[in-house]
């Protein structure tokens, strides 16, 4: 039995080799499906590997503390914020806590410098920002605890506000408008550059209390407050703290849900990987069905194969093959139809998916796992197996003597 | 062991076509000896192909028994068939059948294939099978760099090579000139000579003339076999 499945195989390469454009396009279908599925996956595992790098960037020990608004709160207006006591509390009271900022988003509306306008995010934020975002100033300065206890009208900007407003390279000193309100631009952000199309410039900071000032007379101000943690590994007992520190503070009884959601980085990076990975699958298996199509090509051209082998099937049966032997033939023939068509369309996935990464700016690079080129070159074989039984056990049928008669 | 190798007695063979049935072979007695040289003649339809496709393991009898080298044919499954034509039988067809992407080594080895002969071995027989048939230069060709006569020497190389006590060749000068016809005709009778069983099918007088033994059939029944008339000559005698 190994004898004819050695001899087999030498005779399917020889089979292949023989019909060099006929064996190419029968596997085409099957070439740009595998080219297409290791192309998704690499585009999004490159992708993923990409946000946790970027969350695990963040500090690792940040974390975000945000009210909590269920569907049926937010339905009946009944909207519940973190209060101002919740910063001092955290900055003073809990120990591990490092540093502490809040932020707000500040409705200001578009940005403008004579006749340009900008849609930034505008953030209020505290000097403290800056060391927990891991952001920093490429020209002029950050935001200072003066500012913001004076609520200055200082503001600094990301390079897309820059470029949308057309202010000079250094626009320190220049006055823009953000809303109706006049500003001071004090500095400017070292670039992000974009991910997935979206600019990660294009916001501009100013003092948190400045930014609550303006927000008018609003009693309550909904904000978050980011906070790192001096200790590493101490996260989840920070945790507990803050959680309980805020509890009191917020006048929670013992029976009661928790009034706002203490999210840590990784969560959400945790989170960002299972939508990514959800996405892969989804993607993956669209782009499968392509294989699918492609083992019926196989399979069609095999069935016209058998037929115009007929005569050489006869005579293999007049020499002595069995059944069986003529079955492996032709199932090891298609099966290395489709895995040749495999191992080229993962190489031309590869490229693909670095090509297509290399090609949007700042998209990360695209990283193949192993599992999934292995998984794909044998979900290939599998598939021309699969899909050459039909014609390998119409071969392995013909009657010998019809079959020698064939012309 | 005195048995003779082909025992055919009260071979029917009958081939659905539709509704309509139909009677290729009506009842065939035979026998064949170890080393006899026949030559099955007969008009076209007259059967002859069934009954040299039954020799060859290719089709089993409707009714009747058939005993090749003490073997039951009747009651052996498909792929006891095929290990049967493989190490029994060394066919030899009218258009040679010879695979065209292999080279003349690889074709005459092809039968070892199924025998599981490791790659040397195989090679090692074939060659040596091909220089029986005087063509111990030619392994590396292909069939279509070689002649008609040369093609049919690699066919006989090809059924000679897993040693087989029955060699049955159809028309086996059918696509042959006169000249290539003789020497292909030749080589059969020298492989008689060594002992080779010879069961040939034809319809030309001088090929069947190179047998000792000429059996012929017409309408699905052996009407003359010259073996059998000799014995009734002898007795006449």
């Amino acid at each position: 039995m190994i004898i004819v499945m050695i001899e087999s195989l030498r005779a399917a390469m020889a089979n292949i080799l023989a019909n060099r454009l006929r064996s190419f396009l029968t596997t085409l279908g099957i070439l740009i499906g595998t080219a297409a599925v290791v192309a998704v996956v690499a585009l999004m595992q490159g992708f993923a590997q990409s946000i946790s790098a970027q969350f695990a960037d963040l500090g690792g020990g940040s974390l975000k503390v945000e009210a909590l608004n269920t569907r049926e709160n937010r339905l009946s207006g009944d909207y519940r914020y973190l209060k101002d006591s919740d910063l001092d509390l955290l900055r003073y009271r809990v120990e591990g806590v490092g540093h502490v900022a809040p932020i707000m988003a500040a409705p200001l509306g578009t940005a403008s410098h004579r006749a340009e306008t900008a849609t930034p995010f505008v953030l209020g934020i505290t000097a403290e920002y800056q060391m927990i975002e891991r952001r920093f100033t490429r020209l002029g300065r950050f935001l200072v605890p003066a500012d913001n206890d004076t609520r200055r009208r200082v503001v600094v900007i990301g390079d897309k506000v820059r470029e949308d407003l057309k202010l000079p390279d250094n626009p320190v000193g220049s006055y823009i408008q953000l809303g109706r309100e006049w500003f001071k631009v004090v500095g400017v952000m070292e670039s992000r550059g974009e991910v997935f199309g979206f600019n990660q410039d294009n916001y501009a900071l100013i003092p948190f209390e400045t930014a609550r000032a303006l927000t008018g007379n609003k009693a309550k101000v909904d904000f978050e407050i980011n906070f790192t943690i001096s200790q590493l590994d101490e996260v989840e007992a920070v945790k507990a703290r803050v959680t309980r520190a805020l509890r009191i503070n917020h006048n929670l009884k013992f029976d009661e849900e928790d009034d706002f959601e203490i999210q840590s980085p990784d969560q959400i990076a945790k989170t960002f990987e299972k939508i990514t990975s959800m996405g892969t699958l989804v993607l993956g298996g669209i782009v499968g069905i392509s294989l699918l199509v492609g083992g019926i090509g196989i399979m069609t051209v095999m069935l016209v194969s058998v037929t115009e082998r007929t005569r050489e099937i006869g005579i293999l049966k007049a020499l002595g093959a069995t059944r069986r032997d003529i079955l492996v033939q032709f199932l090891i023939e298609a099966g290395l139809l489709s895995l040749i068509g495999g191992l080229i369309g993962i190489a031309i996935g590869y490229g693909l998916g670095h090509g297509v990464a290399a090609l949007i700016p700042n998209f990360p690079p695209a990283s193949v796992p192993l599992w999934a080129s292995l998984g794909a070159a044998a979900f290939c074989a599998v598939v021309g197996v699969v899909f050459g039984i039909m014609p390998a056990s119409k071969a392995a049928n013909l009657d010998p003597i019809e079959a020698l008669r064939y012309e | 062991m005195s048995r003779a190798l082909i025992e055919l007695s009260g071979i029917v063979k009958r081939y659905r076509m539709g509704d309509t049935e139909f009677e290729a072979l009506r009842g065939v007695d035979l026998q064949i000896q170890r080393n006899e040289y026949v030559a099955l003649v007969g008009p076209s339809g007259s059967g002859k192909s069934t009954l040299m496709n039954l020799l060859g393991c290719l089709d089993t009898p409707t009714t009747g028994r058939y005993t090749l080298n003490n073997r039951d044919i009747g009651t052996l499954r498909d792929d006891e068939l095929a290990a049967i034509r493989n190490q029994e039988i060394g066919f030899v067809f009218q258009s040679f059948h010879l695979l065209p992407r292999m080279t003349v080594l690889g074709n005459v080895a092809q039968p070892l294939v199924y025998r599981g002969i490791p790659l040397k071995e195989r090679e090692r027989q074939a060659a040596e099978s091909l220089r029986r048939v005087g063509l111990g230069d030619k392994l590396q060709h292909r069939p279509n760099q070689l002649s008609g006569g040369q093609r049919q020497r690699v066919a006989v190389a090809r059924a000679l090579v897993g040693n087989p006590s029955l060699l049955l060749a159809d028309e086996p000068t059918g696509n042959l000139d006169s000249r290539t016809s003789e020497e292909i005709m030749a080589l059969f009778d020298a492989l008689h000579q060594d002992g080779q069983t010879v069961v040939l099918v034809t319809h030309e007088p001088d090929i069947a003339a190179h047998c000792q033994r000429t059996v012929r059939v017409n309408d699905g029944r052996i009407v003359f076999d010259s073996a059998a008339q000799a014995t009734v000559s002898e007795v006449a005698a």
